[in-house]
């Protein structure tokens, strides 16, 4: 319909396409990128990570060698910058190795709760009725015990080992992960462009595939990140009671308890593994919340 | 385009089985009753009539407006047809075969040939698909190639007059309310209806958007043989799509008939009243009909006999008694085709306008 030549003219810039305004994902990484807490925490979880998964990199001693002259050194010894413990092993390597454990036993578990949770919340959410009601009901009987001493019943069954805490704790996360799904997807079952596909004829595994989904897994992954900090503490706490870890390990928990003897001797080196502890759990807190905020933006602002 | 019924000669279409005379879609007696729970053990201590024993019938190519005020169950009924949720009883015959029935066809097939327009476009569009996402998917789930369900997106989109390389790649906080509904309408053409349900699909919009909205429907309705039920509480909008309309009070058709039929002489005191307070600048079509006051009863507890008679200044008892049935009425000759559910002549009086 235009001449070649008009394309120079002010007027067809109206008819130019237009580029593509960015995807959600990519506006709320743009809003991510722009929120320097949350930056700032990722950035301090991605050196906790790294000194972690990678402590041979970072240290050169053996965290179950111990020795009985070095015991119990203080903060800034010589070779041993942040101490020694109880056994004279160098605190900063258990530290690294410790954090290892203390990690696995409080991902793992948000990870197995965000599968079956999410799996049992979002069936529950969208069938509603009848087996939505089996399913909240029966969530609702674990939710009458307090999640600290549900864990503790559990790995008191079960036995102490890390297998064992792992398994109390996706026990523990299950019935919040089921209710933060199952809000969530009863919300999005409700709207106009779900009924829309419905109308369309199209099967509901489709519907939930295409339609569902992409609106309700954000809100749960923004959850189970919440959850992690939840479950450092609680898999450190049940460490502490003996009840996940076994010595000699290095965990961050079963480090605190052991180190809770050097109280009077020691308190900052005592004091390491609890602020190690701290300071992961604040930092997925609030990463959790900066991703909450970055995707809770209206569409339209 | 002209209020004045289209009843043309259609192009035969494979999928028309009934022929000409059949009625593209046949309702009787549906019924949906919502339960209101409440109380310790979550009894059902109440029931919302919803929708009450409504029957009607939509001919092939003619446009059926529904019309009344919020809460008359003109959008439960498109619901229930499109069976968003399972009706309580009646039963709905979409060109001759049962919607639902063995011998019938599936309610998955009836939603293939039957599509729906929702209000809010806003929300009736995934917030995270682009518009040819949206508008390819029910094709692509029924079996059409991804190149080929792009394809038909992007003539979907300049068929609703939105330009593909501009929109087909945008998301729906990037259009505005007009678009939005184009491309509502565009979704609801991909799979080839032959039935559009139309559920206040023009309300949300601005004056001169909804013009150009509706232009595009009749355009549409003309160009693809398409079969309209439209579902408004505007009159006048009503007025200008339909060949037939339905006016619906509390879960029951109270009057339905030809578009100038009723619109000249409204014989049910409802429609009348509901027709006094539409808004006419032509000063020779004022009537002097009482407006109607207060609000519609609470359909938890409907009036007995007829629904309307709480409100209406020709009650007498027998109406609380038996419940008006839809016929031909009273006083005066008119379309055999226009039908009123009212028990009392003195109430139907022509009004010469």
């Amino acid at each position: 319909m235009s001449d070649i030549t008009l394309d120079f003219h002010p007027a067809s810039k109206a008819e130019a396409p237009a580029a593509p305004a960015p995807g959600y994902w990519k506006s709320v990484g743009q809003r991510i990128l722009r929120d320097k807490v949350t930056m700032a925490v990722t950035l301090v979880l991605i050196a906790i990570l790294f000194i972690t998964i990678g402590a041979p990199l970072v240290t050169h001693y053996d965290p179950y060698y111990g020795s009985v002259l070095g015991r119990l050194k203080p903060i800034g010894t010589v070779g041993h910058w942040l101490g020694t413990d109880e056994t004279g092993r160098d605190l900063w390597t258990r530290l690294c190795y410790g954090g290892r454990l203390s990690l696995l036993a409080a991902i793992l578990p948000v990870t197995i709760s965000l599968i079956v949770g999410g799996f049992l919340g979002i069936l529950a959410g969208y069938a509603g009725g009848f087996l939505g009601t089996i399913i909240m009901r029966t969530m609702d009987v674990f939710y009458a015990f307090p999640s600290i001493l549900l864990a503790i019943a559990i790995c008191g069954m079960l036995g102490n080992g890390l297998s064992n805490s792992i398994i109390a704790l996706a026990v523990v996360f299950i019935p919040p992960m089921v209710r933060v799904s199952e809000t969530v997807t009863a919300q999005a079952r409700n709207l106009d462009f779900v009924e829309a596909a419905r109308a369309s004829g199209t099967t509901t595994l489709q519907v939930i595939r295409y339609h569902v989904l992409a609106n309700v897994l954000g809100p749960i992954m923004v959850y189970a990140t919440s959850l992690i900090s939840v479950s450092i503490i609680l898999s450190a706490g049940l460490s502490f009671l003996g009840l996940g870890v076994t010595p000699p390990q290095a965990e961050w928990g079963l480090m605190l308890n052991s180190l809770r003897q050097a109280i009077y001797v020691q308190p900052y080196v005592a004091a390491l593994p609890g602020l190690m502890i701290f300071l992961t759990s604040m930092c997925f807190n609030l990463m959790s919340d900066g991703f909450r905020s970055a995707m809770d933006v209206r569409l339209n602002k | 385009m002209s209020a004045t019924p289209t009843h043309r000669p259609r192009a035969q279409d494979s999928r028309d089985r009934g022929g000409p005379a059949q009625p593209l879609l046949m309702v009787e007696n549906l019924t949906k009753h919502f339960p209101v729970r409440g109380g310790l053990l979550n009894r059902q201590v109440a029931t919302v009539q919803a929708v009450d024993d409504i029957s009607f019938s939509v001919q092939k190519g003619e446009t059926l407006g529904i019309v009344g005020e919020s809460g008359c169950g003109k959008s439960t009924t498109a619901r229930l047809l499109m069976r968003l949720m399972e009706p309580d009883s009646g039963s709905i015959v979409f060109d001759g075969d049962q919607v639902g029935d063995r011998h019938g066809i599936s309610v998955s097939e009836m939603r293939r040939q039957m599509q729906m327009v929702f209000q809010d476009s806003y929300t009736s569009l995934n917030p995270r698909m682009t518009m040819a996402e949206s508008i390819a998917y029910a094709p692509r789930m029924h079996g059409l190639g991804r190149k080929d369900a792009y394809d038909r997106a992007e003539s979907l989109l300049s068929r609703v007059g939105l330009t593909p390389h501009q929109y087909s790649r945008r998301y729906p906080h990037e259009l505005s309310g007009g678009q939005r509904q184009r491309v509502n309408i565009a979704r609801a053409l991909a799979l080839e209806p032959r039935l559009v349900i139309l559920d206040e699909a023009v309300a949300a919009l601005d004056k001169s958007v909804e013009a150009q909205v509706l232009n595009l429907l009749s355009d549409l309705k003309e160009s693809l043989n398409l079969t309209y039920l439209f579902i408004s509480h505007d009159l006048n909008v009503v007025e200008y799509m339909s060949d037939r309309v339905m006016v619906m009070y509390l879960g029951r058709v109270v009057e339905a008939g030809p578009v100038e039929s009723i619109y000249r002489h409204p014989r049910h005191p409802y429609t009348r009243a509901l027709f006094a307070s539409k808004p006419t600048l032509d000063p020779d079509r004022r009537t002097t009909e009482m407006p109607l006051t207060g609000d519609p009863p609470n359909p938890i507890n409907p009036p007995s006999g007829c629904r309307f008679r709480t409100r209406c200044a020709f009650a007498q008892p027998r109406c609380a008694e038996t419940v008006p049935i839809l016929t031909a009425p009273f006083e005066g000759d008119s379309d055999p085709a226009h039908v009123v559910a009212c028990h009392i002549p003195a109430a139907q009086a022509v009004q010469h306008v």
